[in-house]
């Protein structure tokens, strides 16, 4: 796994890359909870809420198979969901016969089902968007300015530094493991599940004590390089006329979506 | 693509996406998280001091790339990490809850893996819960033999799977996204298997972490605290213990025990009343057929699950 995972269309000359990061993310996580306030069965208002994400979208100049490839995480849960459908009493709208059980599908199982879904879908792509128009070093920053305690945001950022050199030394032990076939052959039965077991287990307390060390490493060289507990940037965030436009467009958006949730349909 | 779908049937299911639950619900776990990370970070400073930030950091690191360490099952399953109870034994509670915060953070905002405004639920079932059943039991016997802690950890490690699998349950029931009467006895169905890969891993871990590095154990063996952890710990993993099963097996009982205690409509207190006359599911039927169709669904889920990542594996090599 390499950087470029994140940063493929993050260098695009456009408004919403420009944007300050601060502005993104309080503006993503207000959308966000715009979004599941919703009442059920709003149409109207989610199909206002689903159009601002593409018009975003497409201002961003990301591409629609990469949002919705990404989307697609949500998709064990949506399967849960879809329980409810024939659980929630409510106006019968057909019935599914398997062999001598009945089941019934509710409309408001039906509706309730669907909202949930538009709610989740359109919260993951506005996250997903976030991710692809901002360097996350920013976005990690910026957290920093919203009062988000420095520690919390070093401690991460620092996890996001070392993220890819872990996990490669982890696929570097898987590929080893393979290597030595501990992978059970197609048609074959392979050792047994507790030995394969047992070897996973080992190769996870073998980056753990890679990984305890490095950091230890880490640290040394962080005090040989006069590391006094704080972080340092040298990227300062200021605010554009640009930015409060943002915010009051996408505020009176996110209000409007609102009252044609609540009181249209 | 491979490990996305692989995690259809691994711990990673736990992540809830934005959108599942209610904003009540999001909202009570995210002042929950917010207190016990500053509790937290105060004791990891007073035990770290300077080193805190790159030992959490890297470790946090760690655990990400320890979820994708898997081995094969059957099919195209394979068992995988969670980490929140190794994390918590390996470095201690406190570090540990650290760890798995900021593990549960980056996955939701960098990857999606989970939403934002549930990111605090999901910090909660993952990251304290584990750490908390995890720690416990193990703190109960730190100062035995070798072989019974690797044991207890084992145990720790399988409730621990268990534990946020049932909070993730209640969770969603009480934002009625899901009913009771399906989502228990499915998700604490399949858990009750991964939690088996998560125990394996966890002890063979904890093993050699053991033989090769017995330090890293010595240092908080010594310390006298940690009592409260055991207390508090069992008493969850005794909760999680009993509400599992009586919760699966009898959901209409949790639902009358929630409805006396006043939370049941706490999904559903919004400032709308979208609908009024709303009517529990499941009082109407019988709790046997609920069972029977949250078996049913945990198959069909399975089976899903199952031939989406043969097929994309056979795509991908």
């Amino acid at each position: 796994m390499h950087v470029s995972v994140f940063d493929q269309y993050q260098d695009r000359p456009t408004l919403i890359h420009h944007l300050d990061p601060r502005v993104k993310v309080v503006m993503m996580f207000i959308y966000v909870l715009s979004t599941v306030m919703l009442p059920d069965g709003a149409w109207l208002a989610f199909l206002f809420s689903w159009g601002v994400v593409w018009t975003v979208r497409y201002m961003a100049d990301i591409p629609m198979e990469y949002v919705l490839k990404r989307s697609l995480v949500m998709l064990p849960f949506v399967l849960a969901a879809m329980t409810i459908i024939f659980t929630l009493p409510g106006p019968p709208i057909g019935t599914l016969q398997l062999r001598e059980w009945q089941v019934v599908i509710s409309e408001t199982g039906v509706v309730r089902f669907l909202s949930i879904l538009l709610r989740s879908w359109i919260s993951i792509q506005i996250a997903i968007l976030l991710v692809a128009t901002t360097p996350i070093p920013d976005l990690l920053h910026a957290f920093v300015h919203l009062r988000v305690p420095k520690v919390l945001v070093s401690i991460v950022s620092f996890m996001y530094r070392y993220l890819f050199v872990l996990v490669d030394e982890a696929m570097r032990l898987l590929r080893a493991r393979e290597a030595r076939s501990a992978q059970p052959l197609p048609g074959k039965k392979g050792s047994s599940m507790l030995w394969r077991a047992r070897v996973t287990g080992n190769m996870a307390g073998q980056l753990f004590i890679r990984s305890y060390d490095r950091s230890d490493r880490v640290y040394n060289a962080m005090l040989a390089r006069g590391f006094r507990g704080e972080l340092m940037t040298m990227r300062p965030h200021r605010m554009h006329s640009q930015d409060w436009v943002f915010v009051l467009l996408a505020g009176i958006i996110c209000l409007g979506i609102q009252i044609i949730g609540h009181f249209i349909g | 693509m491979n490990q996305t779908l692989d995690y259809l049937l691994s711990p990673a299911a736990l992540h809830i996406p934005d959108g599942f639950l209610s904003w009540q619900i999001s909202l009570i776990c995210w002042v929950l998280v917010v207190i016990l990370l500053g509790v937290a970070m105060r004791q990891t400073r007073e035990q770290l001091g300077e080193r805190q930030v790159p030992l959490m950091g890297v470790m946090a690191a760690f655990i990400f790339a320890a979820q994708m360490i898997n081995f094969p099952i059957v099919g195209g399953t394979s068992g995988h990490l969670l980490g929140g109870a190794l994390a918590a034994i390996a470095l201690g509670p406190w570090i540990g809850m650290l760890v798995m915060a900021a593990v549960i953070g980056v996955q939701a905002l960098l990857f999606q893996d989970g939403g934002l405004l549930v990111m605090g639920a999901n910090i909660l079932n993952m990251g304290f819960l584990t750490a908390l059943i995890g720690y416990g039991l193990y703190r109960s016997v730190s100062n035995r033999s070798r072989g019974l802690r690797l044991v207890v950890t084992g145990i720790a490690a399988w409730l621990s799977v268990m534990g946020a699998a049932l909070a993730t349950s209640l969770q969603l029931w009480l934002s009625e996204t899901v009913p009771l009467g399906v989502v228990m006895p499915a998700m604490m169905g399949v858990h009750a298997l991964i939690g088996i890969g998560e125990a394996l891993i966890t002890v063979a871990a904890v093993a050699f972490i053991f033989q090769t590095r017995p330090d890293l154990f010595e240092v908080r063996e010594k310390e006298k605290k940690g009592l409260g952890w055991v207390v508090v710990g069992g008493l969850v993993s005794l909760l999680v213990l009993l509400i599992s099963p009586w919760a699966s097996a009898d959901p209409d009982g949790l639902e009358r025990v929630a409805e006396d205690l006043g939370f049941i409509h706490l999904g559903l207190e919004a400032p709308y009343t979208v609908l009024p006359d709303y009517s529990l599911p499941f009082l109407g039927g019988t709790s046997l057929s609920t069972i029977l169709a949250g078996v049913i669904g945990a198959v069909v889920v399975a089976g899903i699950a199952i031939v989406l990542a043969r097929v994309l594996r056979r795509q991908t090599t």
